[in-house]
């Protein structure tokens, strides 16, 4: 049953997503960043995935471009799920914000913005949700300490932390 | 004390939309928001025109944590997430890690796996409605609720040796095997639990204060609840039998006979009632594995597989092989081949997915869990806004936020 849905699917978006596979289940589209608008339009009218599940990225630092962007949707009628991924690079590292289409974006998004400086164009409300206001760099990116700290409230007088401050 | 201390949000909004109206900070710190949710909200009177939801409060790192281990390391992290229902993570996440690898679990792992995901779901439930009922001021439901919920935290102690956070998945099977008795004890918990359920029933769904207090309040059209990505109870009680035990069958769940219960309005009467009826059902999926557990769920507990099991432990003391391998998987872990992969189970509060990545060295590379409570705060200001702020109490108790899996 789900074979037939991604064949649909496939064919729908075999311009700007040639390479598309289905792994454990779940299909996959690789597309360029500009793509995107496309083929959530697709995904969401004809194919009817009216979920969108999560966005987050994947960080390579060896790797030009740097970063995967992911997107999963989830079909409540189908009941299938497909993977979009792009990549964009650390210099511009931008793809559109899916808020006009999905509600479930916008918190999402932000997210994946303050955890890897991912910038969804469109989506005004960037603010940082599970960090605070003012924390510096993108914590998820592999360049990040783990033990890097940042506290907003300040160190007790005389506390030596190391080398654990970040930046 | 420098009193000047930065604030760590920055509201959406901080002018009133009018002369008459007045924006108020709502937590972190108050009971109602769970200790960890801050709510910024503009009220006319007692009536909140919009708000501004902030979490994060408990953050912790959980992400950047997991890729400084093993895969078998995760297990007590993801233990963590959703604290009211433990193993269903850890099940979860365990599974993620065996379709990664291609491990398949024995039958016995199946059906306990099954059964211990619909005894915490009871667990995650009798908790969520003991709250806000608690919070509606019916102590008495509150007490019936979590009694039964301590003697399924003390039950599931005997067999993982803790109350809250069990560390009991194992990647290719279990921890340990059921102790002595206990199905017997199990069978008298659930008859207990319906005694008790049945004393909630009667005090409340009739109950005229509680009526007024949840009917059409923080109502959600299915339309809207798809839109913000809502899943679990929350959907359901929107009238969308969506469920991902029916929809995309996982563990045993193909082989048990249960209806998805749902709503009729969306709104916190629904939420309360759908939840009540999932427990019935739970119990009912309960009885059912424990009989796949005699007929068909015999033998061992672990995959027989030396990627992941460790070997028996007589094998480890007397030859060299088994002694390696279980050095590997101590210090190592399990190799998990390169890949990625996105798998959900269904949360006691919606749909748990773990997004994993793997390069084949031993460490995870990324692991991401979309988690129900995250994406329901997205969209809990379409439930509170134009209701009054007394309201705010009963809905945010409807949603079930946990600040361990919000915010992770």
């Amino acid at each position: 049953m789900n074979a037939a849905i991604f064949d649909t699917v496939r064919a729908q978006l075999a311009s700007v997503a040639p390479d598309a596979t289905v792994s454990h289940g779940t299909l996959v589209l690789p597309i360029e960043p500009h793509a995107l608008i496309h083929v959530v339009e697709t995904l969401k009218g004809p194919c009817r995935f009216d979920m969108l599940l999560d966005v987050t990225a994947i960080d390579w630092p060896t790797r030009d471009p740097r970063f995967d962007v992911i997107w999963h949707f989830y079909s409540t009628a189908h009941k299938v799920r497909v993977r979009v991924r792009t990549q964009v690079t650390e210099v511009d590292a931008t793809v559109r914000s899916l808020t006009p289409y999905y509600g479930s974006a916008a918190y999402a998004e932000r997210e994946c913005h303050e955890m890897y400086g991912i910038r969804f164009e469109g989506n005004a409300d960037l603010r940082p949700i599970l960090l605070y206001e003012g924390f510096v760099g993108h914590p998820l990116r592999k360049d990040y300490p783990k033990l890097a700290e940042q506290p907003l409230v300040p160190y007790r007088e005389g506390f030596d932390p190391g080398d654990r401050t970040a930046g | 004390m420098d009193m000047n201390l930065p604030n760590p949000i920055r509201p959406a909004f901080t002018t009133p939309l009018r002369d008459d109206t007045v924006i108020v900070n709502i937590g972190p710190s108050h009971p109602a928001t769970h200790g960890t949710i801050q709510i910024v909200a503009e009220l006319d009177g007692e009536k909140i025109l919009r708000t501004d939801v902030h979490c994060g409060y408990l953050h912790r790192g959980f992400e950047k944590e997991c890729e400084d281990h093993t895969w078998h390391n995760l297990i007590p992290y993801v233990d963590r997430l959703n604290y009211c229902s433990a193993l269903i993570n850890d099940f979860a996440y365990c599974d993620a890690v065996e379709r990664l690898m291609g491990v398949e679990i024995t039958p016995r792992a199946k059906y306990l796996r099954t059964l211990l995901s619909e005894y915490s779901r009871l667990a995650d439930h009798l908790t969520c409605i003991a709250a806000s009922l608690m919070e509606l001021g019916a102590m008495t439901a509150f007490l019936y609720l979590v009694m039964i919920r301590d003697y399924v935290y003390e039950h599931i102690a005997d067999l993982t040796g803790a109350r809250v956070t069990y560390t009991y998945g194992r990647i290719g099977g279990l921890a340990r095997d059921l102790p002595d008795g206990w199905l017997k004890r199990l069978e008298e918990i659930l008859v207990q639990y319906e005694e008790f359920i049945g004393r909630v029933h009667g005090l409340m769904d009739r109950n005229r204060i509680f009526i007024d207090r949840t009917r059409d309040v923080g109502v959600l059209t299915t339309a809207e609840a798809i839109h913000y990505g809502f899943t679990g109870p929350m959907l359901r009680s929107t009238g969308a039998p969506r469920d991902l035990r029916k929809d995309t069958p996982y563990l045993a769940y193909a082989e048990l006979d249960f209806e998805v219960p749902v709503g009729i309005k969306g709104d916190n009467y629904d939420r309360y009632y759908v939840r009540m009826r999932e427990m019935d059902e739970s119990v009912h999926m309960i009885r059912q594995c424990v009989d796949l557990l005699h007929t068909k769920g015999q033998g061992p507990i672990n995959a027989d597989d030396r990627r992941c099991t460790l070997p028996p432990k007589d094998l480890v003391y007397t030859e060299i092989e088994s002694l390696i391998n279980h050095f590997k998987l101590i210090m190592d872990g399990p190799v998990v081949p390169a890949g990625e992969i996105y798998v959900a189970h269904e949360g006691a509060n919606g749909e748990l997915g773990f997004f994993l990545v793997s390069d084949g060295s031993g460490t995870p590379y990324k692991v991401h869990v979309r988690s129900p409570s995250f994406v329901h705060m997205g969209g809990a200001h379409r439930l509170l806004d134009g209701y009054q702020l007394a309201d705010l109490i009963p809905t945010f108790g409807s949603i079930n936020m946990i600040g361990g899996e919000c915010d992770r």
